[in-house]
């Protein structure tokens, strides 16, 4: 399984999302390969991904860029909240 | 596990008065600079990001990630904190106002996703935004972050 985090720029926000996504799965018993991605490399990125991790902000923008993907987009409120992330990979994936 | 930058005095700012989003994130650019770890362009490149994709660096309610991309004007990765003395808004849907901005610089995508990992350990308790909030030093600050202070303040060394 794939999972991809993405941000504006790859770096930073991306890169907390990707670290709280593979503790949330450790915490689900789910493994996974995480990546972090920018925006502009997301079709790529995510061409054989399962879920797309993101913020309600650029969910739309990802949306467009990935057009006929079949990955799930989940939008992520905080990203420091384990248990939220938990929670809505656990609906996604379960 | 690669560690995080040390936080120098000189990268905290206490109480800011700002009175939008952009003059929150530059202060946290001017406090880059300050550190040594970006230059002042840095600040307009983290605006600009805010800019083109919205207030997505708002990933925590109260919490701003302010970051652009490594670039030239990038001197080493380095991070930097303000807290502000009243809130602003980013324009963020669920985590308004920010009370707190966290600059970061990184020099490069691959090396700070560890480093990274290290300040989602200290976020992970909810409680810590407001304690940032009120903290009343740069050495409380790094006690609640887990960070070292540099071995001389002021400028690090290379």
């Amino acid at each position: 399984m794939r999972i991809v985090a993405v941000c504006g720029v790859g770096i930073g926000t991306s890169a907390i999302l990707q670290v709280n996504a593979e503790r949330a799965l450790s915490r689900l018993g789910l493994t996974a390969d995480v990546s972090a991605s920018d925006l502009a490399n997301v079709a790529d990125a995510a061409a054989d991904a399962q879920v797309i991790l993101t913020s309600t902000e650029l969910a739309d923008a990802v949306r467009a860029a990935i057009g006929r993907s079949y990955a799930e987009i989940i939008e992520v409120v905080n990203y420091f909240d384990v248990e939220e992330i938990a929670g809505k990979l656990e609906a996604s994936l379960g | 596990m690669t560690p995080l930058p040390p936080l120098p005095d000189t990268a905290v700012v206490l109480g800011a008065q700002v009175s939008d989003w952009r003059a929150a994130v530059r202060e946290a650019g001017r406090a880059l600079a300050r550190s040594g770890a970006a230059r002042v362009e840095y600040a307009d490149r983290m605006i600009a990001v805010i800019e083109e994709f919205g207030a997505y660096v708002v990933i925590a309610p109260g919490l701003a990630l302010a970051h652009a991309r490594p670039g030239p004007d990038v001197r080493r990765e380095g991070l930097a904190v303000v807290t502000l003395a009243d809130p602003v808004a980013f324009g963020h849907p669920h985590n308004d106002p920010v009370r707190v901005v966290i600059g970061l610089a990184a020099s490069s995508a691959e090396e700070h996703v560890a480093s990274v990992a290290q300040l989602a350990n200290a976020f992970n308790d909810q409680r810590i935004v407001g304690r940032i909030a009120r903290a009343a030093s740069p050495a409380e600050v790094r006690d609640l972050l887990g960070l070292a202070a540099p071995a001389v303040d002021g400028a690090v060394g290379a």
